[in-house]
């Protein structure tokens, strides 16, 4: 039969389908419209016709092969489960320390710190601005005597760490760089990532420091150093999780992220590095939210859209540039404080639609979260939900398993198509810096967190619990209490480490510091100087303010 | 009912950046017909306490969600009444704990509304409290 036979007898069958599917809808109608949260309207199934004239090698290809589409490795699962990585960290860096070593002892394979938020801005514990907030979010690191503790009898030969943190990305890596080194690790054993992604901060997170453009050197510092002396470091995680979680639609996260991504390139290409250089190490971070299927084809949409940008539009060679690697999380803003055992479901189907879009390493969200920070009881739940998925419903089993379908075809080709227009909308703005300071971005997420919550309170959009379905009564639950007596400790730990350090060291650190920051000199070498002599974050990035200046938050409303 | 709108102050307290309840709270009452000022990200008690008394607002809405609730929303509710500000009602938004609740609450907080609270629920405890006061 030739194509065209083939065609017109489908039309045929279809049409007769649809006759008889009028009579069904008019005598029993659906519930609703259907739609996915990026607003595509649904048609009641999908078939080949939506798929005519698809080209598997141009769209697809297989697994491991350009444009990635399928997955970066051709084997992905197969050879080696996705690194399950448990964002951690709170109170003082022994505490934290401890449930590192739980986690390991669990079976997580992968390290990931979450830092308080003095420390994210970069304040000291001491810093009247920190009241109330040391070791509150994350652990609380100072100098690096506490990273010493924090990192107390864990390899890091053998692990990897995810540490995020933006702003002082560079002294965070620092500190870490300088502890491998007293544990007798060269350099280029150490694997991880820090985040470094400062355009999200300004757009959602909101831990930034300096303004853009100094912000964008000391990224741009950092992929020069790393080139040279941490070869197999991640040096930026390129996030749309915050974006996500700030209320943005899939297409939104990936649009924006994306459009982050070709700044830093284009801000490393015009420092003179070589796009294959930098490139194989960036790294991004996504969010897996409810809608199962669109996020599925969120993941192998971006993978898409990345590789082809990297070789047509910055003419990168080497396939390492092409793919695009990422962490997912759970979404954090799906969690509700009502029935909160129901979070465990949400976070299993949630963590399902990453693995099937070929996630490289996930943390799954605690069911208690809305309500405190997790408990080791809850962690170890998260963490076994993710081990269930790896290892015993075989999900993992074959690559890509929903590639051809076609309705996961069908959306993943409309989730690309919505965010080149966007990516095309702020490249006119001049890039996403230019857009973020308009404020172009931030109103965006805006009215889609603000339409969200319109839904929810309309019953549009069902959330079982709080809009429908609700229990009255709830069910207690332990949660984690914080030791109030962290934060004295932490003041009085840097207190200590100020008095015992040779200020000499640091005085001349923070000064060489200072004259780089003036000048067009790598930040790196006088940033490690600094941190290896005991000087503080505070002390580090008050140099860096001094020379550089502070955000003034663009407020939209 | 007052003739002139209510005037709101929403303020992010603290070092935390998520704004997005803030954002949409502000955005809700703002339909719902209120001056709403919104302060940004990363006030502290005493910046807030002065934007209130400077816009002269009835009503003061602060989200928090990092934990540090417990040390930066009593010095405002302190500042308020050194200031005799008192009558100004404070409702806060946020992941706080059941007992922090209670404490705040007996604290001069007039309503802690935790996640899954609804814009509607805000706005029509915020009107009623108004009309109560007057």
């Amino acid at each position: 039969m030739s194509d065209q036979e083939t065609k017109e007898k489908l039309l045929k069958a279809k049409k007769s389908w649809q006759e008889k599917v009028e009579k069904v809808v008019e005598k029993r109608p659906e519930r609703k419209q259907f739609k996915l949260d990026s607003d595509l309207e649904l048609k009641k199934t999908y078939d080949p016709l939506d798929l005519e004239n698809f080209d598997y090698l141009e769209k697809l290809n297989w697994p491991g092969e350009y444009p990635f589409t399928r997955g970066i490795q051709p084997t992905m699962y197969r050879g080696r489960l996705w690194t399950m990585r448990q964002y951690a960290g709170f109170g003082s860096a022994e505490e934290t320390n401890q449930r590192f070593r739980y986690l390991l002892d669990q079976g997580q394979t992968g390290l990931s710190v979450a830092f308080d938020l003095p420390t994210q801005i970069g304040y000291d514990s001491d810093h009247p601005l920190a009241r109330g907030e040391v070791g509150k979010v994350g652990v609380a690191i100072d100098t690096l005597a506490d990273m010493e503790i924090l990192l107390e009898n864990i390899p890091l030969d053998q692990v990897t760490t995810s540490m995020t943190i933006n702003s002082p990305a560079a002294v965070l890596l620092a500190m870490y760089m300088a502890v491998a080194e007293k544990q007798g690790i060269a350099l280029d054993k150490i694997g991880g990532t820090i985040q470094n992604d400062i355009l999200k901060e300004y757009i959602a997170r909101g831990t930034y420091i300096f303004p853009p453009r100094e912000s964008m050197r000391i990224i741009v510092d950092i992929f020069s150093y790393a080139v040279e002396n941490i070869p197999t470091w991640n040096t930026i995680s390129i996030s749309g999780y915050h974006i996500r979680e700030a209320g943005s639609t899939a297409v939104q996260e990936v649009a924006f992220t994306l459009s982050n991504a070709i700044a830093y390139v284009e801000a490393a290409l015009e420092a003179g590095l070589e796009v294959d250089q930098f490139a194989p190490r960036l790294s991004f971070f996504f969010n897996s939210h409810s809608n199962f299927f669109e996020e599925v084809a969120k993941f192998r949409a971006a993978r898409r859209i990345w590789a082809k940008i990297m070789k047509e539009r910055f003419g990168a060679k080497n396939p390492r540039s092409l793919m695009l690697r990422f962490h997912t999380q759970t979404a954090g803003s799906t969690l509700t404080a009502q029935q909160p055992d129901v979070n465990i479901m949400r976070v299993a189907f949630q963590a399902l639609s990453a693995v099937l879009g070929g996630t490289q390493s996930l943390h799954t969200n605690s069911r208690d979260e809305a309500l405190a920070l997790p408990s080791e009881h809850s962690v170890l739940l998260a963490l076994r939900t993710q081990q269930v998925i790896g290892y015993e419903i075989g999900s993992v089993d074959t690559v890509d398993p929903l590639g051809g379908s076609y309705f996961i075809e069908t959306i993943t080709d409309h989730i690309e198509e919505e965010v080149m227009r966007y990516i095309e909308r702020i490249d006119e703005m001049g890039g996403a810096v230019e857009a973020i300071e308009k404020g172009f971005i931030q109103k965006e997420i805006q009215a889609s967190a603000y339409k969200y919550q319109k839904e929810v309170e309309s019953q549009e959009r069902v959330v079982v619990g709080v809009n429908k379905f609700q229990t009255s009564g709830e069910q207690p639950m332990d949660l984690l209490k914080m030791d109030p007596a962290t934060s004295q400790r932490q003041v009085e730990r840097i207190k200590e480490v100020r008095l015992s350090r040779d200020q000499g060291n640091v005085s001349e650190a923070l000064q060489d510091l200072r004259k780089a920051a003036q000048s067009d000199n790598n930040l790196m070498p006088h940033i490690l100087k600094a941190v290896k002599a005991y000087a503080t974050l505070g002390e580090i990035c008050g140099v860096l303010r001094d020379v550089f200046g502070e955000y003034q938050q663009q407020i939209t409303l | 009912m007052a003739d002139k709108p209510l005037r709101v102050l929403v303020g992010k307290v603290g070092l935390d950046g998520h704004d997005r309840g803030a954002k949409v709270v502000a955005q809700a009452l703002r339909d719902a017909g209120m001056e709403v000022i919104y302060t940004g990200l990363r006030q502290t008690p005493e910046q807030i306490v002065e934007a209130a008394l400077q816009e002269d607002v009835q009503v003061i809405g602060l989200s928090i969600l990092s934990g540090a609730h417990m040390q930066l929303l009593p010095p405002v509710l302190e500042m308020l009444r050194e200031q005799d500000s008192s009558d100004i009602i404070v409702v806060v938004g946020g992941i706080i704990p059941k007992e922090d609740v209670a404490y705040l609450k007996d604290n001069g907080v007039a309503e802690v509304f935790t996640p899954g609270s609804s814009t509607e629920e805000i706005i029509s405890f915020i009107n009623s409290k108004v009309e109560q006061n007057q």
